[in-house]
């Protein structure tokens, strides 16, 4: 047994060599004058730093995603709780359908999600922009906003509903006093989810952009014309932010024990 | 009892009809549009017609990227859960107290732009890259290898690392969810380790294993990052060729007939997934 | 003369704390053992430590004059039933019934015949093709019984097994519980914090308080001799009564009775069902007294009566509602009880 523990271990620092090795190379190029070239790298620089923080056009970019970002946290979560709040607390005819048809996008392309509301963007007569891709993410994103809150609702105490009902609380009441209080640390903590693959969607922003870019659309326009170490250093930039975010997050899920990581529970409700 | 059922056709109504208008209306539209067709001029014609589905079935392309898709999608599955599942179960069973940090961090790389990633495996991959130089440095190759970047290689190995964390976490919860008291009372019964493992373990995570590779499975099949950063022309994906319809090779009829066939064969395989996953659920 | 079971010095502490402090314990063979105690008492700890689950800290464990702690837990031919029978939800009845003889590579038709009457003698025999989730806690029971005895173990531990169930199954499994196990003739060691289930099955009690044994007997022995004042109100009920012994005489305030014990104080324990009117006791030796009736439980069979008399509550356990006077005892029921 014994040896069978130590090779559990070192496959355990393989598998976990394998999620970090990019991101530690990414890291370490960024600080390189060579760019991408040689190994092991040397001259170490903050030039591309530099470089980094005198794009304008770059910085631009990061402000249009926060933007789209703020607004798809606001709309998903007001059209995700009540769709998790139905889900979980009502039956009505056609719930599985709903149910299916909230979390597809979850499962269904990027691609697909986006082309299909280009269409719809295109046959109502509208012009793609920032207020397209919003509500593009925003119809993509319910489904992660949905999935959370549902998971959080499940794990609340029913009977403290049933006790604030028993002592004269209306519904809207107990939905103010009780449930939201109670469901604070879930909701942050989703917040911050969807903000994070907000800033960071592609697929279905591909097809709904106007004239102006979110950032993944800017460094991925950047990359189709050739590569400049100034990408490691944005990526480097945006690891960290991510690192940041998913701390405060897990932080914030942990204080309200409400448990559940992730959107991958949906699929399989 | 009227205000009751009044509050609740508030709060389902605002989902309801954004999911209407967002959801289920574009699905629609693109169901339609898959039966339309393009004019001399490149303008849509309104007019009912299987030709794109009858393109799509006599035109071996499509078969051969769709079979071209599922295959690396296939491929992202099996090596995700032989790094992914020997992970869960050091997790699960060696972690210890590291446990809710090592939890951590396989969640932590979930959170880190795809496009950072995906950004990373080009910088390892190329010719200049950290792969080929460090081979090279330890004479292990003379020249670069070509075949590491623009090849299925680089996708698959891209899309394993993207989507391993999703393996990883439903088999963690599955292997969570066995009571101790079943592994004691095979060990006690006289099972070593392996027949252990073999027989109680491994049966009862499968349904995690089920939902886990499920997923990584249908996000890898309609991934189109990957194929067009790390993917030659040997690696278009099936999600490309939609794209390229709505794009440079103007055809949206026919490009929404192949998102149709996508759609069709998504939520069939997630149909029969779950179905299988109930039963061993069930057991 | 070797024993077949031997607890020697066996101690486990888990960190600063001290669950078992040094038992030692024969146990022979075809008995039904029980180890008796409240949660906390080291008893699951003791059984564990037999299965093979938890190592103990000092002492050692011999099996037939063999070192049985030196074994890991699949190799020791000792079976377990857990608490919550720990059935394989993914395997039918039989393929649970028939795992210990699967790993060890029985053949198929030795393996089959004997599942099949392993099922017979626990009556789940037209359950085979069952799944767990489709039986009764009670038959699931029973299978987790068949699942171990199959593999005809040296040993057989019970952690609980009965707790589970609601009183009137409780009572038919034991009935059940002890025919089976004088029908297989293996030793049963038996863990229970229910002390009229202790009582009823077993051919010998071991108290365990604090992780020590607080007395060891057969059911009838510690229960009408109870060692300590801990031993006397865990088993049934007592009355915990002091007095002082001066010249051969103990002094309990409301009466006194001649005591063969040295002078100083001394606690006696008297069981309720021993106090009877005095207008119905007989006997030699009785110890009348005068005490008022302050209250009274009826309890069907009998009631329950608290008796005030010199400044002591007494509780007394009649047949039948008396009707004044006084309280008798025999002498001998007044058991001295070690002070701890």
């Amino acid at each position: 047994m014994r040896a069978g523990r130590t090779f559990a271990t070192a496959y355990a620092s393989l598998a976990y060599g394998f999620l970090y090795l990019p991101i530690v190379v990414l890291v370490v190029y960024s600080f390189n004058r060579d760019g991408v070239g040689g190994f092991p790298p040397q001259h170490w620089t903050l030039d591309w730093y530099r470089t980094l923080f005198a794009d304008s056009a770059m910085w631009t970019a990061v402000g249009n995603s926060a933007i789209v970002a703020f607004s798809t946290v606001v709309l998903s979560m007001l059209i995700g709780f009540p769709a998790a709040y139905a889900l979980d607390r009502y039956a009505f005819p056609g719930k599985g359908a709903f149910q299916r048809l909230v979390l597809l996008p979850l499962i269904v392309p990027g691609v697909i999600t986006g082309i299909s509301l280009l269409l719809l963007t295109v046959s109502s007569g509208f012009h793609l922009s920032l207020v397209t891709v919003i509500l593009g993410h925003s119809t993509a994103l319910t489904a992660v906003a949905t999935t959370e809150i549902f998971a959080g609702l499940a794990k609340l105490d029913r009977s403290l509903e049933e006790a604030s009902a028993d002592l004269g609380a209306s519904r809207l009441q107990t939905l103010v006093r009780i449930i939201l209080p109670g469901l604070r640390t879930s909701l942050l903590g989703t917040a911050l989810l969807i903000f994070t693959l907000s800033m960071d969607e592609i697929a279905v922003t591909f097809f709904l952009i106007g004239r102006e870019n979110t950032l993944p659309l800017e460094i991925w326009s950047r990359l189709r014309r050739g590569a400049t170490p100034e990408m490691n250093a944005i990526a480097t930039l945006i690891f960290l932010f991510s690192v940041v975010t998913i701390f405060l997050s897990q932080w914030l899920m942990t204080r309200g024990q409400t448990g559940t990581s992730f959107v991958q529970e949906g699929i399989t409700t | 009892m009227g205000r009751s059922r009044l509050s609740a056709w508030l709060v389902t109504l605002p989902p309801f009809a954004w999911i209407a208008l967002f959801l289920f209306v574009p699905y629609c539209l693109l169901f339609c549009y898959s039966f339309w067709s393009l004019d001399a001029n490149q303008q849509v014609l309104h007019h009912a017609t299987f030709a794109n589905y009858l393109h799509l079935a006599t035109t071996p392309l499509y078969l051969t990227v769709i079979l071209r898709s599922m295959r690396i999608a296939f491929s992202v599955v099996l090596l995700s859960l032989a790094i992914g599942y020997p992970l869960a179960c050091f997790l699960v069973f060696q972690a210890g107290k590291y446990r809710q940090m090592l939890y951590q961090a396989v969640i932590i790389p979930l959170w880190i732009s795809y496009l950072v990633r995906a950004y990373a495996w080009k910088v390892i991959f190329g010719n200049e890259g950290v792969m080929n130089t460090l081979l090279q440095w330890c004479h292990a190759t003379s020249h670069p290898l070509g075949f590491l970047l623009y090849s299925p290689f680089a996708v698959i190995v891209t899309l394993t690392h993207i989507y391993a964390p999703f393996v990883v976490l439903p088999v963690v919860a599955s292997l969570e969810k066995i009571p101790p008291e079943l592994l004691e009372s095979s060990s006690d019964l006289g099972a070593n380790a392996w027949q252990t493992f073999a027989r109680v373990i491994l049966p009862l995570s499968l349904p995690g294993v089920l939902s886990g590779a499920t997923f990584a499975f249908l996000l890898s099949f309609g991934d189109f990052l990957a194929p067009l950063l790390l993917g030659g022309p040997s690696s278009v994906m099936i999600a490309n060729i939609v794209a390229n319809l709505f794009g440079a090779d103007y055809n949206w009829p026919l490009g929404a007939a192949v998102a149709v066939l996508i759609l069709a064969m998504v939520l069939t395989i997630l149909t029969l997934t779950q179905k299988l996953e109930r039963r061993w659920r069930a057991a | 003369m070797s024993s077949f079971l031997r607890l020697e010095g066996v101690g486990k502490r888990f960190g600063e704390h001290t669950v078992l402090e040094s038992i030692s314990l024969d146990v022979e063979q075809g008995e039904f053992l029980t180890l008796l105690g409240e949660s906390g008492s080291g008893k699951t700890t003791l059984l564990r430590i037999l299965a093979g689950f938890e190592e103990p800290t000092s002492g050692r464990v011999l099996l037939d004059d063999q070192r049985l702690d030196a074994l890991p837990a699949h190799r020791r031919p000792i079976h377990t039933v857990f608490q919550s029978y720990a059935l394989f939800p993914h395997m039918n009845v039989f393929n649970n019934v028939a795992y210990g003889l699967r790993v060890r590579g029985c053949p198929r038709g030795e393996m089959t015949s004997r599942v099949q009457e392993a099922l017979a003698k626990v009556r789940m025999d037209r359950f085979a093709t069952h799944f767990p989730r489709q039986i009764s806690g009670g038959q699931k029971q029973r299978v987790a019984l068949a699942r171990a005895l199959v593999n005809r173990p040296r040993l057989l531990l019970l952690d609980e097994p009965l707790s589970a169930l609601d009183a009137n199954l409780r009572v038919e499994m034991q009935r059940e519980l002890k025919l089976l196990q004088r029908e297989v003739g293996i030793t049963f060691i038996f863990v229970t914090h229910d002390q009229s289930e202790a009582l009823a099955i077993s051919d010998r009690v071991v108290l365990l308080h604090h992780g020590k044994v607080e007395q060891c007997g057969s059911p009838r022995t510690i229960y009408s001799t109870p060692r300590t004042p801990y031993a006397a109100s865990f088993l049934g009920k007592s009355n915990l009564i002091t007095g002082t012994v001066r010249q051969g005489v103990a002094d309990c305030g409301a009466f006194s009775v001649p005591a063969n014990l040295p002078d100083g104080p001394v606690t006696f324990s008297l069981r309720p069902e021993c106090i009877v009117p005095a207008t119905e006791a007989t006997g030699e030796h009785l110890v009348p007294f005068a005490a008022e009736v302050v209250a009274e439980q009826f309890h069907g069979a009998d009631s329950l009566l608290t008796l005030r008399c010199a400044g002591m509550e007494l509780s007394a356990r009649v047949a039948a509602l008396h009707n004044g006077g006084g309280f008798a005892f025999r002498a001998h029921d007044l058991v001295p009880l070690e002070q701890e």
